[in-house]
């Protein structure tokens, strides 16, 4: 609402809204770009390692994921909200968990689910439950099995002659791959979740921003270690060490930029420390004892359900009070 | 050793550069002044005066209704024209005295007082007189504030000179221009209300200010000054008790349960200048700036004055003023008429421009949390806001609606552009509005 005055000579249209009359500037178009500039490190490190195709998987993701939502929200008569940029970033993020050379035809199936199913049916942003680019994951995992575990040869692989992930030689043939490697990313492994340096670099940018809330990665690297380290003890030759579990699999990846989803994760600060700790809690169940060598996607998939529980049993104490809000 | 402060907040631009170098102009009275009978919390005033009667400088206008409500003062000399429901800069309109200013300045000031032989009870008589309300924005009676119920034993007088709303300059000009007012303003509340220690609170992004008030406050042994972190709002009276005393002022309570009692730099000066020059609330101090007005001033302003001489003493406004707010940008009220009058406890006049006051559209709530994180009282604004949109408000009070102070952090904050203060507004009056009627049900 305006009202226009006159005051020496000039006419001015005044805005009548309430306090307060200042804001930081952040919106969720300028969230969601900043998190897809914050994966561009994964996907140099994916192009570096997979090769120039893996960029057809990556458009091609993102398109049928916009395409989708502008579909749904055209019949559904609803404003559209492709600009904010959330489809495009569902869409990078369900193509980075890709294994390389994927078919393009079943990535353009896994967007299509990871929108429709994953994140309109619910309502759209912002009322969704799990997180819609696991959600497109996990429909793959089911319906092309095979297909979603076979790796193609890192171009920087030091042994050429084993395609497998880290995680899958451990599990199936106990072969431990090179830290080293590992960190920089010329094992096998999905598009972005095989170079930690680039996974950190983007993760640490989002944490400097303020997007992501530490909490979320920093609990559940936290938690990888302990609970990593604690079978370790138990038994080293059954059980990797800490660190490999760490850099193993999609877990960085994951805990940067899954985990952190501000739709699908605890809004309390507490509720963060839990959720981060009870996804490694369930993901080094799912690699140790599970019949699959990596369990990250089901693991956040998981806990995702407990999100409203957790936001229910943190709520903060108020100010001055002595005893919970709602008790 | 990590500074003073409280859990949440945020840190906006602060904009104090326009006017903080700036000191204390007297803008001369208008032509014609509006004083609205009710410029303090509480009940509204009765007119003494009626229309064609001659007033002036100090004269009482209205009188004092019961407990909670205050005197008003002519700021001129003139004659009373009319009395009559005018705007005012709360949105509401409200019965005004409205005066013709003439040329005299015949001042009928109270006595002065010696403030080194007053008694209490001369200051707290003489702090009700003159029509003293709380400079911070509530514009509470101050002299209530100095008799609390005897039950509640008062430890500490606490002088809040953070100043924490961005823009406004008002209290550290008088920080820097008047620090010996400050202190003897400080002391006279200790000596009211019979308290030994007094405190004064100062953000640390005004060293300036800290450093005059520490030299002016040097030979007091019963003052002591704090430096708080620059953090909005540092000058909430719970977080500037919490960073001070580190005690929690429980929901629903004010700082006299935890023996504090908060006074604002404005009001300290105030209470000296009624004591010493026997001068009653006639005079705004305030600041008039933003991107939108010609020049930027610190202002000593009749009270009553309309917005519209304050603008054209400043300059005028910009073509490109797109918001007229009185108070601070983060708490105070967009005005629609530029007649609304000055009022006693109105601390800042800004004119802002697009690029000043521009949000990103509104969307969906994106369940980020940091509403969350940034509210000072620890509530939880998106939920709170979830409850009223869907008319649950039994929930909304359940969860603390009542509790929130509307300082805008969280909407400050939200990615997402939820008006969320909005809606907090909405969804505390009507729970207000619910219980009251439970009450009355009950009784």
């Amino acid at each position: 609402m305006t009202v226009t005055i006159t005051e020496a000579g000039n006419t001015n249209k005044l805005e009548l809204t309430t306090s307060p009359h200042l804001h930081n500037q952040w919106t969720t178009k300028k969230v969601m770009w900043m998190v897809v500039a914050a994966l561009a490190p994964s996907l140099l490190a994916a192009v570096l390692f997979f090769g120039i195709y893996q960029l057809l998987i990556i458009t091609t993701a993102v398109v049928f994921a916009v395409g989708t939502e502008y579909a749904i929200q055209t019949v559904r008569k609803q404003k559209l909200s492709v600009v904010d940029g959330s489809a495009a970033l569902t869409g990078l993020l369900l193509a980075l968990t890709l294994p390389p050379n994927f078919s393009l035809s079943s990535t353009a199936i896994g967007s299509i689910v990871a929108i429709g199913l994953g994140k309109q049916i619910f309502g759209g942003l912002g009322y969704n439950i799990f997180n819609p680019a696991l959600v497109g994951r996990a429909f793959l995992q089911a319906a092309f099995p095979v297909a979603i575990t076979t790796w193609s040869t890192n171009k920087f692989a030091v042994d050429s002659v084993t395609s497998a992930t880290p995680l899958a030689a451990f599990k199936f043939d106990r072969i431990t791959a090179g830290l080293s490697e590992m960190f920089l990313g010329s094992t096998g492994g999905s598009l972005g979740e095989t170079s930690a340096l680039a996974i950190l670099i983007g993760g640490i940018f989002l944490i400097a921003v303020g997007i992501v809330n530490w909490r979320i990665p920093f609990s559940m690297i936290i938690g990888m270690i302990v609970f990593g380290a604690i079978f370790n003890f138990i038994d080293p030759v059954k059980y990797p060490a800490p660190l490999f579990h760490l850099f193993a699999g999609g877990f960085l990846f994951a805990a940067f930029f899954m985990a952190t989803d501000w739709v699908t994760s605890p809004v309390t600060n507490k509720g963060m420390w839990i959720f981060g700790f009870g996804i490694s809690f369930v993901l080094i169940v799912i690699r140790l004892f599970g019949g699959l060598p990596e369990g990250v996607m089901y693991s956040i998939l998981f806990m995702n359900a407990f999100v409203p529980i957790i936001n229910r049993v943190t709520i903060p104490k108020i100010f001055g009070s002595v005893k919970g809000a709602a008790a | 050793m990590a500074l003073k402060t409280f859990h949440g907040g945020v840190h906006p631009p602060e904009f104090k550069k326009l006017t903080e170098t700036l000191i204390f102009e007297v803008m001369p009275a208008p032509q014609e002044i509006y004083i609205p009978l009710n410029q303090h919390l509480g009940k509204e005033a009765i007119a003494s005066v009626k229309k064609g009667d001659s007033v002036s400088i100090g004269s009482i206008l209205a009188e004092a209704d019961g407990f909670i409500s205050a005197p008003i003062h002519s700021p001129v000399c003139g004659t009373v024209t009319s009395i009559s429901k005018q705007t005012t800069p709360t949105g509401f309109p409200q019965q005004t005295i409205v005066i013709k200013t003439n040329e005299q300045l015949e001042n009928l000031f109270m006595s002065p007082l010696n403030p080194k032989t007053i008694t209490p009870e001369e200051i707290i008589e003489r702090v009700k007189n003159a029509g003293i309300v709380g400079q911070g924005g509530a514009a509470f009676p101050t002299y209530i504030k100095l008799t609390p119920p005897k039950d509640k034993q008062i430890e500490f007088v606490i002088l809040n000179g953070c100043e924490c709303e961005p823009y406004l300059t008002r209290d550290y000009r008088f920080m820097i221009e008047r620090p010996e007012a400050v202190i003897e303003g400080l002391t006279l509340f200790l000596k009211a209300m019979g308290v030994v220690k007094g405190y004064i609170g100062i953000e640390d992004n005004k060293p300036e200010a800290i450093k005059i008030i520490t030299r002016a406050a040097e030979n007091e042994n019963n003052i002591e000054v704090f430096s708080l972190k620059t953090k909005y709002p540092q000058g909430a009276e719970k977080m500037l008790v919490k960073a001070i005393t580190g005690r929690e002022v429980p929901p629903g309570k004010l700082p006299l349960e935890v023996g504090t009692v908060i006074q604002n730099i404005g009001t300290a000066v105030a209470v000296y200048d009624a004591v010493v020059k026997g001068e009653p609330a006639v005079t705004a101090a305030l600041t008039v700036t933003g991107k939108g007005v010609k020049n930027p001033k610190n202002l000593l302003v009749p009270v009553g004055t309309p917005i519209k001489d304050v603008l054209d003493y400043c300059g005028g406004i910009n073509g490109d003023a797109v918001k007229l707010i009185v108070g601070g940008p983060m708490m105070g009220v967009a005005q629609f008429d530029l007649m609304a009058p000055i009022l006693k406890a109105t601390s800042g006049i800004l004119v802002l421009t697009r690029e000043e006051v521009s949000r990103g559209e509104e969307t969906a709530c994106l369940k980020c949390g940091q509403c969350i994180d940034v509210c000072p009282l620890n509530l939880m604004p998106t939920k709170l806001v979830r409850y009223t949109q869907l008319g649950r408000f039994e929930d909304a009070g359940l969860f603390g609606i009542t509790v929130c102070m509307e300082c805008g952090t969280c909407a400050y904050t939200c990615p997402a552009n939820i008006p969320l203060v909005q809606w907090l507004r909405l969804g505390k009056q009507r729970v207000k509005q619910i219980q009251r009627q439970q009450a009355g049900l009950q009784n």
